[in-house]
């Protein structure tokens, strides 16, 4: 544009949005009155101040941002924090009450795969209706047909009707038609969410390969997602920018730290013979009841437990989860001894665990303690403990293994 | 290459030209996709059912055989409408229909479509348009058959037949424009498709669908003023070969239709966003 035309590609501003506010209503009957009147002054093309009128809320305020080719921006936030109105927004669906969106170059939008499909129509036909609501020509979907067939491996089922297809299926064919568009701003919404394993490492496969010459804005619940594609990141908070910036990492962190207020501990099955007094991290600052520890630090564990009416030790063994409750390591210590113990006295044990290799993030210890390993179960709370890895680096796999070069040959 | 550079923000200054000719453009090009929607929806239609274009014939066929047994049997008594009164009352319905399929036509495809218009981007005109595409369908299917009545009546070939479909254009111009005004009402508030539904029987008996115009009374001037009249009769007038008296009420109609219609379709367009707000909201 203007007198920037020399510079790269990568340096042209696709999307730019200045100032965004989106207002919606809360009651329906007051929406839809609502609707009517701005049908009026939209219709009249008056001018409507921007304060909101009685049952409304922003759904968006005050967002702006600029993206570039080559550049990817992650949207994060809890539901209902606004990310897809301003998705809505930004594919033009509704028009913004405040600020200004401009956007430049051929928009693709993978917010519903599949529109456009007709469940009695079969497979072949409906390529047709979903590619031509996708805004492609009849003779780009001829030339297409064979290569969205293949990405979506339906062959042998692309003659039967839709209807019949598993919901998988349906997907699949959706984003192989989607897959065609070769669009210079790509909007991708949850979308990938569904499908199985091998179709989803297809999916980010085409989307890397769209990504140099794109300029992407991705919304994903899935902070592994997010931090594996994007290079900026917004996080959303009731409509409003938390955070924003290219410190990917320090998004997702904040983002996860905002569900940490309900962290308490959560006791999921007792046999009343045992109760945990206390968990603790010996050798760590705690922060909010949050432990905040080293990648490679060796921590001790120390457990107090009141005995209700146990004769004997109970075999102590640990699980951790990550922010997303996937357990993703045991903690089982060794020489665990059985010792004669009396009831209603408190126990101290105290665990050590070695150099821990987990990535950057926030994780959760499950306390369970048994009479042996995997047998007769005691007691068992979830969550006993929450601290968190610091490194420099955020990768999306749960462990940083230990490792160096040793030599080059 | 130059990119496309779209803007969206609150709409504050309206020029119908700029809007009327966006429009435009993206109804030419979007020409491919109305034409597969109205396609996906007419085989969509037929592949599931056996009786098919009965359904769209079975409502002005029975309407006429109610009123042609009404009036054969002595039960009521009307007044002498110049050709066989089968051919009057079918001619009467099969037009009739057309015009009140023509009206439902955009709030029901736009209707139809509010999945994907709170998901994805695309020239809304083309619903309009693949509506058009199916009244093109379903009527050239009606005209087929009223020539089948008129031969089968004995009223007997007319060169004025040949601009029979001409005036069902109309009828469908007529219609469009329309349920075009009240589609963005409509797709708020269910109760405008109910009114549409319910005012249309009444409609009818103002207009000389199935019995001509009383020669006086007050009738007589409601007949003669409803718009749809000269649609209805025009379009008779042509199929059976008689000169068409509402000729130029018939002109003067489609001639308002034109502009108004494309006032419709720049109301549409601003519409849309706002009701698709409301819907998804």
């Amino acid at each position: 544009m203007f007198d920037t035309q020399h510079i790269a590609a990568s340096e042209e501003v696709l999307v730019k949005v200045e100032g965004l506010g989106k207002k919606f209503c809360k009651d329906l009957k007051t929406g839809l009155w609502y609707g009517v009147k701005d049908l009026v002054s939209g219709v009249r093309g008056s001018t409507q101040g921007s304060e909101l009128r009685s049952k409304e809320f922003w759904a968006v305020k005050d967002v702006s941002f600029e993206l570039r080719r080559g550049e990817c921006l992650g949207l994060i936030g809890h539901n209902g924090a606004g990310k897809s109105t301003l998705l809505k927004i930004l594919n033009g669906l509704i028009n913004p009450d405040e600020g200004k969106v401009t956007i430049k170059g051929r928009v693709g939008a993978l917010i519903e795969l599949g529109a456009g499909f007709n469940p009695i129509l079969s497979g072949r036909e409906n390529i047709y209706n979903n590619g031509a609501v996708l805004g492609f020509s009849r003779h780009e979907i001829d030339e297409k047909l064979n290569a969205i067939i293949e990405f979506a491996e339906l062959e042998e089922f692309i003659d039967m009707p839709v209807q019949h297809y598993s919901s998988g299926m349906k997907v699949r064919l959706g984003f192989a038609v989607a897959a065609q568009m070769e669009p210079d701003v790509l909007i991708i919404d949850e979308v990938l969410a569904v499908g199985d394993l091998g179709f989803i490492l297809k999916c980010f496969k085409a989307i890397d390969t769209v990504l140099p010459n794109t300029a992407v804005i991705f919304v994903s619940h899935s902070m592994p997602m997010i931090s594996r594609i994007c290079n900026q990141i917004i996080l959303l908070s009731k409509g409003k920018t938390e955070f924003q910036g290219e410190n990917v990492s320090k998004g997702i962190d904040l983002y996860y730290n905002s569900f940490l207020t309900n962290e308490d501990s959560d006791v999921v099955f007792t046999d009343n013979s045992l109760e945990l007094i206390s968990a603790t991290l010996e050798n760590a600052k705690s922060d909010n009841g949050i432990y905040k520890i080293n990648w490679g630090d060796t921590i001790n564990l120390k457990c107090t437990i009141k005995n209700v009416n146990l004769n004997k030790t109970p075999f102590l063994s640990f699980a951790i989860y990550d922010k997303e409750q996937r357990s993703i390591a045991e903690i089982i210590p060794l020489k665990q001894i059985t010792k004669e113990i009396e009831h209603n006295t408190e126990i101290e044990f105290l665990i050590e665990i070695k150099n821990i290799n987990l990535s950057k993030g926030v994780y959760n210890i499950t306390f369970s303690a048994s009479e042996t390993l995997s047998k007769n179960i005691f007691y068992k709370v979830h969550k006993a403990i929450t601290f968190q890895v610091n490194h420099d680096l955020q990768i999306w796999n749960p462990y940083l293994i230990d490792s160096e070069l040793k030599y080059v040959n | 290459m130059a990119l496309e550079t779209r803007i969206y923000q609150k709409q504050r200054t309206l020029k119908i030209g700029t809007l009327l000719k966006a429009s435009l453009q993206d109804m030419y090009q979007s020409r491919f996709l109305a034409r597969q929607l109205a396609k996906r929806d007419i085989t969509a239609q037929y592949r599931q059912s056996y009786l098919g274009i009965v359904w769209a014939l079975i409502t002005p066929i029975a309407t006429a055989f109610v009123w042609i047994f009404l009036n054969s049997s002595g039960t009521i008594k009307l007044s002498d409408t110049g050709i066989p009164y089968p051919v009057y009352a079918f001619s009467g319905t099969l037009i009739w229909s057309v015009v009140v399929a023509s009206i439902n036509s955009p709030i029901q495809n736009t209707n139809a479509a509010k999945g994907i218009l709170s998901k994805i981007n695309f020239p809304k005109e083309a619903l309009i348009v693949s509506g058009i595409y199916k009244l093109l369908f379903d009527s050239s299917i009606k005209v087929l058959l009223l020539v089948l009545f008129v031969f089968f009546y004995g009223v007997g070939f007319h060169w004025s037949l040949l601009l029979f479909p001409v005036a069902i254009l109309g009828a469908i111009l007529f219609g469009t424009t329309l349920g075009l005004f009240v589609t963005p009402m409509g797709l708020l508030y269910k109760d405008i498709g109910k009114i549409i539904t319910f005012g249309m029987q009444f409609l009818m008996y103002v207009t000389p669908v199935v019995y001509a115009i009383p020669k006086s009374g007050m009738m007589q001037s409601i007949m003669t003023w409803n718009p749809i009249t000269p649609i209805v009769l025009t379009a008779r007038d042509l199929a059976v070969g008689l000169s068409p008296e509402y000729l130029t009420y018939f002109l003067v109609v489609l001639a308002v239709c034109v502009p108004l219609l494309f006032i419709g379709l720049v109301i549409y367009r601003i519409s849309i966003p706002i009701i698709v707000e409301r819907l998804s909201a």
